[in-house]
């Protein structure tokens, strides 16, 4: 009899459940509360913890992007910076550079000519001196013949047998060099 | 049951759907634990495992896991902001809530020998009238009884408008009906398609290839759809929220 009325049972609970067990109402108010406490958990789980931690973290990713990406953007500004005062520097020495040449070379050039007046200068008094000296010697040599001159035509006025006044002789002498 | 078994070809591909207490007895009490209790909160481990536990190390460069919640937190954040608007994201928590259950039900469901919660008219059916009544209530909250204008569209002729207004009206308690039934819907076939090459493939012998292939193909595509059910219920629950925030087309 115990095993009859099962049989039957189990007979009655399978056609029961021949149809859907998604319209087996008698289940309703057990999924809908076990539904509910799940959606629950899971609201206050979500919520509570996971959501807001989650989205902290994609919020500080996305600042530690934008702030790498802002330092990067700093660091090429700061190196394009150096480049110009690297760039400024290279033409400041250039300039520099060349001014200083340009001293230079004026400075040289001052000094040559300086040297070359003074040279001129000195070629000038020497070359005067010389032509004093050359008509010292000129006017020394002129008087000697002069005497040379007397004194031979002296001689030979003598040498000849005659007596000479020494003025006479003196002025036609002088009379025939200037001659 | 051993005399059914003798039967040739049984094939129960709805018994996967039964409710059954789990600690035996056969009275079923609003209380009672069963077999949904236990595959409801086998998913609220999963999400906390995927979305607590995951994200524990808060990293800027995400663990494998903690960037499958980011990944999800995303998708749900991009979609309630996209459908919703920007003022629909205050409620981003609820329907991350919704879509979290829903995609895990249904991939725990495509476990073998799992119960699968979402494949239950009950359940989805709950949630759907959540939604519809939230929104509802929602909508009159925020915009009193100009919320009606829903209902009421200005762009059409005149003479269009009342009939449009009923056909509005319809469609809209319609909704809660669709939005449940297209999940379970989806779920439930899916499995009991695979049960039934199952049963197949149990008595066919070397032919059981072709149903494993069958069975094989069809959990392929399952795999695919409990992603897609969850997606779409979620953003119908987005297009409901957009309506009632801002009711004037």
């Amino acid at each position: 009899m115990a095993t009859e009325t099962q049989v039957a049972e189990g007979a009655a609970h399978a056609a029961e459940q021949v149809g859907m067990p998604q319209l087996d109402f008698a289940t309703f108010p057990n999924q809908i509360f076990w539904l509910v406490v799940t959606l629950v958990v899971i609201y206050f789980v979500l919520s509570r913890i996971a959501l807001p931690r989650i989205g902290a973290v994609l919020a500080e990713r996305q600042g530690t992007i934008s702030n790498d990406i802002a330092t990067a953007e700093e660091l090429k500004l700061q190196a394009q910076e150096a480049e110009r005062a690297y760039q400024k520097a290279l033409a400041d020495a250039r300039a520099e550079a060349q001014r200083i040449v340009a001293a230079t070379k004026a400075e040289i050039k001052a000094d040559l000519d300086a040297a070359t007046a003074k040279a001129d200068a000195e070629i000038g008094a020497r070359s005067a001196e010389a032509e004093k000296q050359i008509a010292e010697i000129r006017a020394g040599a002129l008087q000697s013949v002069t005497e040379v001159a007397k004194a031979t035509a002296l001689d030979v006025v003598a040498a000849m047998g005659f007596r000479a006044d020494p003025t006479v002789v003196d002025a036609v002498v002088d009379a025939k060099l200037k001659g | 049951m051993a005399e059914e078994a003798t039967g040739g070809l049984q094939i129960h591909p709805m018994d996967q759907f039964i409710v059954k207490p789990l600690f035996g007895g056969d009275a079923i009490h609003w209380y009672t634990p069963t077999n949904v209790t236990l595959w409801m909160a086998i998913s609220v481990l999963c999400v906390v495992l995927l979305l607590v536990i995951g994200t524990r190390g808060r990293a800027i460069v995400p663990s494998r896991i903690q960037s499958v919640a980011e990944l999800a937190y995303g998708f749900v954040y991009k979609m309630v902001e996209d459908v919703a608007g920007k003022d629909g994201l205050r409620y981003f928590p609820y329907i991350m809530t919704l879509f979290i259950f829903i995609v895990f039900a249904n991939f725990l469901g495509l476990i073998p020998t799992a119960f699968t919660t979402t494949s239950h008219i009950a359940v989805t059916a709950t949630m759907a009238l959540g939604v519809f009544f939230f929104v509802t209530v929602l909508g009159f909250v925020k915009h009193g009884a100009s919320f009606l204008r829903l209902f009421w569209i200005d762009q059409a002729p005149l003479v269009l408008r009342p009939i449009l207004a009923i056909i509005e009206i319809i469609s809209y308690f319609v909704r809660p009906v669709s939005h449940s039934i297209r999940l379970a819907g989806n779920m439930m076939a899916g499995h009991a398609v695979i049960k039934v090459f199952a049963g197949f493939a149990g008595v066919l012998g070397v032919g059981a290839v072709f149903p494993l292939a069958a069975i094989t193909a069809v959990y392929a595509l399952e795999t695919l759809v409990a992603f897609i059910q969850a997606y779409v219920f979620a953003i119908l629950t987005c297009v409901y929220l957009r309506d009632a925030l801002h009711p004037h087309h």
